[in-house]
């Protein structure tokens, strides 16, 4: 079975399984298959297998502990255990901080909690660059708050957010602080130990490990109370039998990602400029979102004026390049994207932003057919455009009926 | 991706007649750019003979938004605007062989500006058409936000029950019924607020307040089998009937919901009871519907609220399996 062929810059979405990780892989399903709590000996390659893999996750985190991993099945399934948690364990504490442009994997938790368990939600907005509100965090600050949720840096945008900072402040407050690292895990340098970040989520298929796995950082004497109950597994902090042989794989990605973390700061990074400089140049009416001065260096958010995301994907995808949008229509919802709209993008630029992502495995050749197809795809849809006219913004502005 | 049929994307990547139409004696203008969509429809007509004999789009939207645009200036040119007046959005639907229900707004878009670029035409007033729409809810029905919220206020529902029946929202696969249940709570609450609903009536999510509350018409879950613990409880309180008594009770819940019925094409009849179970024939549109098995339950479900015993409601036709 031979896959699509093309481009790939979907790499916030998902990511390829780097080939190394899959040659890790494979032994662990038909030749070490045992059960890793089983004292026989096909139990116990496996179990010395996952304590390499935690202490490679460790290292990659900067952890001070190999114990402080959970594996879990992603990232969502991080979020909700930390939040969960967090509230458990402070039964007095009421409220909850996080942010308007988080994964719906921490916003929806929060705002179910709120709406039907009597929690108060602090959202703390974000400005046109989709930098964090200090002065609102600062404030919503109290005793009463039991968790802060906030992402180290946005899947859509890639504006990175201080959280160490914000852990400091969360701190002082005695409030248990978690992090959404999704997206900075394997871009971004970390070192945890010397935070006081208390859980960090991370998820293994956005750093070239298969999919349904991830891992809860979750520093070591703090106060924990499980998701899934009925097992010893994770130090009886995630009970079920453990996905092996994807643990062992996110173990192998880990440690590929912190070999090649320079490599993303230095050469993915400088293909992200060229990709986003050529497009501002070639086609005007365009800008970038987020905040261009601190951010991922493998993605960039380029909001394409006066036309629609998806008919935008659906032409990149017809000369073979995988992008994604914040538009309405590609998500099956009628809104725009939240971060988007957090950051007060007019709808005519939010609905035709494209967010390009980039990974270890993107070419120059690559970015050179991005930037040479672009231009013509944005012009074509303009001309459909009703609020276009003739390589412009129509004079008179477009009022449709009805609304 | 979305599930595009292939007319579709022609339409989509080669759209025929796009841009401004020079000479267009009718335009339509609609869309929402909130929800991503807009689109003017120019269209020329013959003064004399009233046929169409030319349309351009112009569209802001997503790969089925241009491609219904497109497909909708092929089905009206050459159309009178008698002719032109009976399109429906399934019509343009349908000429580009179908569009997800996601999407299906899309075609929607298409028919307000063909209504908005007549009436445009012909100088008539636009009925100011109140098309709020919103996050599709039911997949397998096509109803979104908006639909529920007009069935459920229009209707004064409060139960999960009342919704699908009205709008068959969750009749099908219920992957959905978190959903339902929200809004069916939100949309209660506000009217509660609103002074149009009792706060005892109301939906409460979860259903926790709503089973405590003595209206039975506010019950959170659904109740498939009548012997389960409240209809014993139900079954112990029930004032003892004779079997006519039953039988006239029976007779005459099923009169009161027979209206419900009728509005959407169907009926049901009373054929015999026997016991607990009573026997029914559901005919019209409501014979060999997907639906029928949820009317059943709504069925038994108003019985036994009704009569305040267990029943069992059965398709007459199954009466050698009971």
């Amino acid at each position: 079975m031979s896959g699509p062929t093309g481009i790939y810059l979907d790499n916030n979405a998902t990511t390829r399984v780097d080939p190394r990780v899959v040659e890790e892989m494979l032994p662990f399903f038909s030749e070490h298959f045992g059960n890793p709590s089983s004292i026989h000996s096909f139990g116990a390659e496996v179990g010395g297998k996952m304590r390499e893999a935690r202490a490679r996750v460790a290292a990659l985190l900067g952890a001070a502990h190999d114990t402080e991993i959970v594996f879990t099945s992603g990232g969502t399934e991080s979020n909700n255990t930390a939040i969960l948690s967090a509230l458990k364990v402070a039964p007095d504490r009421r409220e909850i901080i996080t942010s308007a442009v988080e994964h719906p994997a921490v916003l929806e938790v929060c705002r179910h909690l709120a709406k039907h368990e009597g929690y108060v939600l602090h959202i703390i907005p974000v400005d046109k660059q989709g930098r964090l509100d200090i002065d609102a965090y600062k404030a919503a600050l109290s005793p009463r708050v039991a968790v802060v949720s906030i992402m180290w840096a946005n899947n859509e945008t890639g504006t990175i957010f201080p959280v160490e900072a914000l852990a400091d402040m969360a701190k002082e407050h005695g409030i248990l602080f978690h992090t959404d690292a999704v997206q900075a895990v394997g871009k971004v340098p970390l070192r945890l130990a010397e935070t006081n970040i208390d859980m960090l989520s991370l998820s293994g298929h956005k750093l070239h490990a298969p999919k349904g796995v991830g891992a809860l950082y979750v520093r070591r004497g703090i106060r924990f109370r499980p998701l899934l109950r009925g097992g010893h597994q994770e130090r009886e902090r995630r009970a079920g039998t453990e996905n092996t042989t994807a643990i062992i794989g996110l173990g192998k990605a880990a440690e590929l990602a912190l070999v090649h973390m320079d490599q993303e700061n230095t050469t993915v990074k400088a293909l992200r400029d060229k990709l986003e400089k050529a497009l501002l140049e070639t086609v005007g009416h365009c800008f970038v979102t987020g905040n261009v001065h601190d951010r991922l260096p493998n993605t960039t958010n380029i909001a394409f004026e006066y036309i629609e995301g998806e008919g935008i994907l659906l032409f990149l995808s017809r000369v073979g390049i995988a992008a994604s949008s914040g538009s309405a229509c590609t998500s099956g919802s009628l809104e725009p994207s939240h971060v988007l709209r957090a950051m007060d993008i007019p709808f005519t630029a939010a609905h035709g932003a494209i967010r390009f992502s980039l990974s270890r495995e993107t070419t120059e050749a690559e970015i050179d057919q991005v930037i040479a197809a672009v231009p013509e795809i944005i012009g074509r849809l303009r001309s459909l455009s009703p609020y276009w006219d003739n390589g412009a913004p129509r004079a008179e502005a477009f009022k449709p009926e009805y609304a | 991706m979305w599930n595009y049929t292939d007319k579709v994307k022609d339409y989509f990547f080669n759209p025929k007649n796009a841009g401004v139409l020079d000479g267009a004696n009718g335009v339509g203008e609609v869309g929402s750019i909130s929800c991503g969509d807009a689109l003017r429809l120019m269209i020329k007509v013959d003064p004399d003979t009233q046929v169409i004999t030319d349309a351009r789009f112009q569209t802001f939207g997503c790969g089925s938004a241009i491609a219904s645009s497109s497909a909708l200036t092929e089905i009206v040119i050459g159309k009178t605007i008698d002719e032109a007046r009976t399109i429906t959005n399934q019509d343009i639907a349908d000429f580009l062989g179908g569009l997800p229900p996601e999407k299906m707004h899309c075609s929607v878009m298409g028919h307000e500006a063909l209504i908005a670029a007549i009436a445009n035409f012909t100088g008539e007033e636009l009925a100011d058409d109140d098309h709020e729409e919103g996050a599709l809810i039911c997949k397998c029905f096509g109803v979104d936000e908006g639909m529920l919220d007009r069935a459920v206020r229009g209707n004064r529902l409060t139960t999960i029950e009342q919704v699908t029946a009205y709008t068959k929202a969750g009749g099908s696969c219920k992957t959905c019924f978190e959903k339902i249940e929200e809004k069916l709570a939100d949309i209660n609450a506000a009217m509660v607020a609103e002074g149009l609903l009792k706060a005892e009536e109301a939906y409460v999510y979860g259903g926790a307040a709503a089973a405590a509350a003595p209206a039975p018409a506010a019950s959170g879950l659904i109740q498939i089998s009548p012997l389960a613990e409240g209809a014993k409880k139900a079954q112990a309180a029930a004032p003892a009937m004779t079997n006519l008594q039953k039988i006239m009770v029976i007779q005459q819940a099923i009169e009161e919901l027979r209206p419900h019925l009728q509005a959407d094409g169907g009926d049901i009849e009373l054929v015999d009871v026997d016991g607990d179970s009573v026997f029914v024939k559901l005919v019209g549109a409501c014979a060999g519907c997907q639906m029928s098995a949820v009317t059943m339950q709504g069925v038994q479900q108003a019985l036994i609220d009704k009569i305040g015993r267990p029943l069992r409601v059965i398709p007459h036709e199954a009466r050698r399996f009971a």
